[in-house]
């Protein structure tokens, strides 16, 4: 089976140089007042973009791809970012507030010396391990619970939900000593270079790039392989998978931790950018925000949750200044419609498109019913 | 300057109250205060002193004023007429004075009222002996008091004061004293008073009738008496005795007091649950927007209450406009400015009001978004948390994006004491309303038509069709249903937390977990479910001393839980594999 169709290919291809080459190459080398030019402030943005998409995909992963509805990707989105926020205050130093060796919030409860934990996060790789090992344990102590215990369908909503929520109450204490709700923010070096310099901010922007074109050509790779196969069958009817001898459990458990480090990497990249991280990324609903990327982009494609991801989060900037009050009205009645009317997504909707033109056209020339397309059908119950 | 305008505002109603009661008694009362304020020396004192025995509001409040030199006297001829100026002023800052021997204004000799302002009248004077004994005289009167909470009150007063003069006080009222609860209260305040004394013996012996009357009020006291160096060994053991004593009931007064709490939050969450158990556990819809339905029934009550009161109205202008028109929305609902009895009973309206608000709410959103998703759970989860967010933007809209203000009726208010056990009124009505809906919803389901077809319907979509039931006439009401009891939780929360936008937020999480645990479908399980879970969810937070981590350990705790038995604490088994 071949990776990509042509028209995949030419998309895939034009976005990659459009992001990689030409949106850095207009930021760094023409002079401001040129019409070409790209802000610093459009560059992060978009980068803030290429972060959500990761984010979306790894909801498509277990969405899409194996019918599993995580509520509980913000929380590892977040934990990534909070590794990387605790790298970035160490790099602080002493130029805080205080003027102290120690971040400023801990100053501010009362600690003059660093607790053990903080320690090691002055080395970046330190803080890299932790932001893959703390996810991918939490994802796999949760998975393995849930999963031998056979909860499936909603109920794994409901309990990935409960453990965001709960996340998201303890990061709120001030005695977690990750900085309560207020979080880190106010960085300034990552790696020696100033984060708020363009170029820097560059750098970042092309690694988001980088990274999520390797998340997408990895997860492309997988759904084409014999698992990703089990996979697609496990979201279509488990109990099958189940008889025909596979052992779903292992399976989801797989792909649930694989998510949570997409998610998590999501973050990494995330922090450094939008220079804040707080307990309210960690919330449910920045989980329920991604899984409507993926729903308005496109559920089970990988091109669809990146779509998706611009498309809303376009929107969103462009609706929180210009409607605050109904930013959220927007947001709502866009997920009602899509859910009911557009179960494939932006994707999905020339083939949906196609299909009603065809119902009409059959309709008036032959007067008797056509089945109807794949496209509008329901999609099957768990 | 703004205390004694209010001690007249008091005072005046006092006066005009007693001109028309009890206008024979009143007037001896007067007479003598109105002596006692013109009298000089040790008279005067057992004059003022001879005064507690009336228990007249009367005499407190004019002592009181006494002591703020807020008694004037008017001098006319050789004659002294103490006077009270009237609260209200006229434009040249002087008031009406009240003369404190009949209560009437006082006239000139055109029986014209004579205005004065503060700084033309010489104050009543007082010195430190006198005021000692108006203070002992207000204590005597606060001991007299027919309200046996303001006695009660008084008497912890005098009890902490470490006077040992007051034992003399209290006994004289011990004397008196019928009501079994305020003699215990004056037993325990001399007991305290006894604690100081220099003789051992006295309080040692004090020490053991605290230890018998489990005072927790004196902890603090028998406390200091114990580490104090200077105590007697036999004093310091006898305390030490008695802080064990008073430990532990301090402690079965808090596991109850925790229980009780436990129980009411419980009894809240087993409102919302069933709404849920409804809605998802029977008919499989993921109501994300079920919290919102709770703040439906709570700014239902919110509007009944202003309904009674002053009106209610508002208006949202929208940032569009339609050929220039800019559009908007507003309702204006006019008050019915009631008072008493009738205002306080709003919320008996407000009850059936928000049921019915919330299932009319639950209709709409059955018919125009989830009728469409009922073979799709994941996305009726998605499409009704659109809804939510829709619903939550308008409640800011309208009602704004602060808290709103509901008053709790007064008979919802107060609280009674078992044992020390403190038991809210509202927190007890929550728990016995809680028992009848569950008992109401169980007959519906089980004894009504109605709910056989519910029940038909749940069981088997499909085969009820065929049977002929209308299956979409009975979602419709089943959704409905389970909203209207959401929108019942949301009355009680407004008399127990805030109503704001997103007051449904905080519960829905919770409430989803007790469907779980309780196990999908069965009505019985949520029961005991949101019973354990607010109960323990209280505890935790005692152990713990941290709402958050009693909230984090429950959760982790039920996850655990569901490894035990998936299906929740009442499974209903089948041979479906799904």
């Amino acid at each position: 089976m071949r990776l990509f169709s042509k028209w995949e290919l030419i998309g895939v291809g034009a976005a990659v140089l459009l992001m990689l080459v030409i949106l850095p190459c207009l930021n760094a080398f023409t002079p401001e007042s040129s019409w070409l030019h790209v802000s610093n402030f459009t560059i992060t943005v978009y980068g803030k973009y290429l972060c959500y998409a990761m984010l979306a995909i790894s909801v498509d992963l277990l969405w899409g791809y194996t019918g599993l509805l995580s509520l509980g990707q913000s929380l590892f989105f977040a934990l990534g970012g909070y590794m990387m926020g605790m790298y970035l205050m160490r790099m602080i130093g002493d130029l805080g507030q205080y003027h102290q060796p120690i971040p400023d919030f801990l100053v501010f409860l009362g600690w003059s010396t660093l607790p053990a934990f903080w320690k090691p996060f002055s080395s970046l790789p330190f803080a890299m391990l932790m932001a893959i090992v703390l996810p991918g344990l939490l994802a796999g102590i949760f998975g393995y619970l849930a999963f031998r215990s056979r909860i499936r369908g909603v109920y794994f909503s409901i309990l990935t939900q409960a453990l965001t929520y709960a996340a998201c109450l303890l990061f709120f204490r001030n005695s977690l000593l990750l900085g309560g709700n207020n979080g880190f923010t106010d960085f300034k070096f990552i790696l020696g270079h100033d984060t708020r310099e363009p170029a820097t901010q560059r750098g970042l922007f092309v690694a988001s790039g980088v990274a999520l074109l390797l998340v997408y050509l990895f997860c492309k790779w997988l759904t084409t392989t014999k698992f990703g196969k089990v996979k697609r069958a496990i979201r279509d009817s488990e109990n099958r998978v189940m008889f025909s001898g596979y052992s779903t459990a292992n399976f989801k458990l797989f792909i649930f931790v694989l998510a949570s480090l997409i998610a998590s990497l999501a973050g990494v990249l995330y922090v450094p950018q939008v220079g804040i991280i707080n307990p309210s990324e960690m919330s449910t609903d920045k989980s329920l925000e991604a899984v409507v990327w993926v729903a308005v982009g496109g559920r089970g494609t990988l091109v669809g949750p990146v779509i998706g991801a611009f498309a809303v989060n376009a929107m969103k900037s462009w609706a929180t200044r210009a409607y605050p009050d109904l930013w959220l009205m927007f947001l709502g009645t866009m997920f009602i419609v899509v859910t009911i009317f557009m179960p494939k997504g932006i994707v999905g909707l020339p083939a949906q498109l196609k299909a009603v033109y065809q119902k009409m056209a059959q309709k008036n020339n032959a007067g008797f019913p056509v089945p109807v397309d794949a496209a509008v059908q329901p999609v099957k119950p768990e | 300057m703004k205390q004694s305008t209010k001690i007249y505002f008091t005072l005046l109603c006092g006066l005009l109250g007693m001109l028309t009661v009890s206008v024979a008694e009143d007037s001896a009362v007067r007479e003598n205060l109105s002596r006692s304020i013109l009298s000089e020396g040790a008279e005067q004192r057992q004059q003022v002193a001879a005064l507690a025995d009336t228990g007249s509001k009367l005499v407190h409040d004019v002592l009181v004023a006494w002591t703020r030199d807020n008694v004037f006297l008017v001098t006319t001829g050789a004659v002294k007429i103490p006077v009270l100026l009237e609260d209200l002023t006229d434009p040249n800052g002087k008031a009406r004075a009240i003369v404190i021997a009949d209560g009437k204004f006082l006239l000139d000799e055109n029986k014209k009222e004579l205005r004065f302002g503060p700084t033309e009248l010489t104050a009543a004077e007082t010195d430190s002996a006198l005021r000692g004994v108006i203070q002992q005289t207000l204590d005597s009167l606060a001991l007299a008091d027919p309200n046996p909470d303001s006695r009660r009150n008084a008497i912890l007063k005098l009890g902490n004061s470490h006077k040992l003069k007051n034992i003399a006080v209290l006994q004289t009222r011990l004397a008196k004293e019928t009501d079994a609860s305020v003699r215990r209260s004056i037993n325990e305040a001399i007991a305290m008073l006894q604690l100081g004394d220099r003789d051992p013996k006295i309080q040692s012996a004090a020490a053991h009738q605290l230890a018998a009357l489990k005072s927790i009020g004196s902890l603090d006291m028998v406390t200091a008496l114990a580490n104090n160096k200077s105590a007697a060994p036999e004093v310091v053991q006898a305390a030490n005795q008695a802080i064990v004593k008073i430990d532990g009931h301090i402690g079965v007064v808090n596991f109850f007091g925790t229980i009780f709490r436990g129980l009411s939050l419980g009894s809240i969450l087993l409102v919302v649950a069933l709404g849920l158990a409804i809605t998802f556990g029977l008919m499989g819809i993921i109501n994300m927007a079920h919290g919102e339905m709770i703040a439906v029934g709570a700014y239902t009550t919110y509007v009944v209450q202003n309904i009674f009161g002053a009106g209610f109205a508002f208006s949202v202008n929208l940032p569009f406009t339609f050929f220039g028109h800019p559009l908007g929305f507003g309702l204006h609902l006019p008050g019915m400015n009631a008072t008493g009895a009738f205002y306080e009973s709003y919320f008996l309206f407000a009850l059936p009001l928000s049921f019915m608000m919330a299932a009319l709410v639950g209709l709409v959103l059955e018919r125009t978004v989830i009728r469409f998703l009922y073979r799709r759970p994941l996305e009726s989860l998605l499409a009704t948390w659109g809804v939510s967010l829709v619903m939550q933007q308008l409640f800011r809209m309208v009602f704004g994006a602060n808290n709103v203000q509901v008053s709790s009726p007064n008979w919802l208010q107060g609280h009674f004491t078992i044992n020390d056990v403190l038991l809210g009124y509202n927190r007890v009505f929550v728990i016995a309303f809680a028992v009848l809906i569950v008992i109401g919803t169980w007959l519906l389901l089980t004894k009504t038509p109605l709910g056989l077809l519910i029940r038909a319907v749940m069981q088997n979509r499909d085969m009820a069709a065929c049977m002929g039931v209308r299956t979409a006439r009975v979602n419709m009401m089943t959704f409905a249903f389970g909203s209207g009891l959401a929108g019942l939780a949301g009355a009680f929360l407004s008399q127990i937390g805030n109503v704001g936008p997103s007051l449904g937020q905080s519960y829905i999480v919770d409430s989803f977990m007790t469907v779980v645990v309780g196990g999908v479908g069965s009505i019985v399980g949520t029961v005991y479910a949101s019973a354990g879970i607010g109960t323990s969810d209280q505890i935790l937070q005692q152990v713990t001393g941290s709402p958050v981590t009693g909230k984090i350990v429950v959760l982790v705790c039920i996850i655990l839980f569901l490894q035990w038995k998936p299906g929740g604490l009442f499974s209903i088994r089948s041979r479906n594999l799904d």
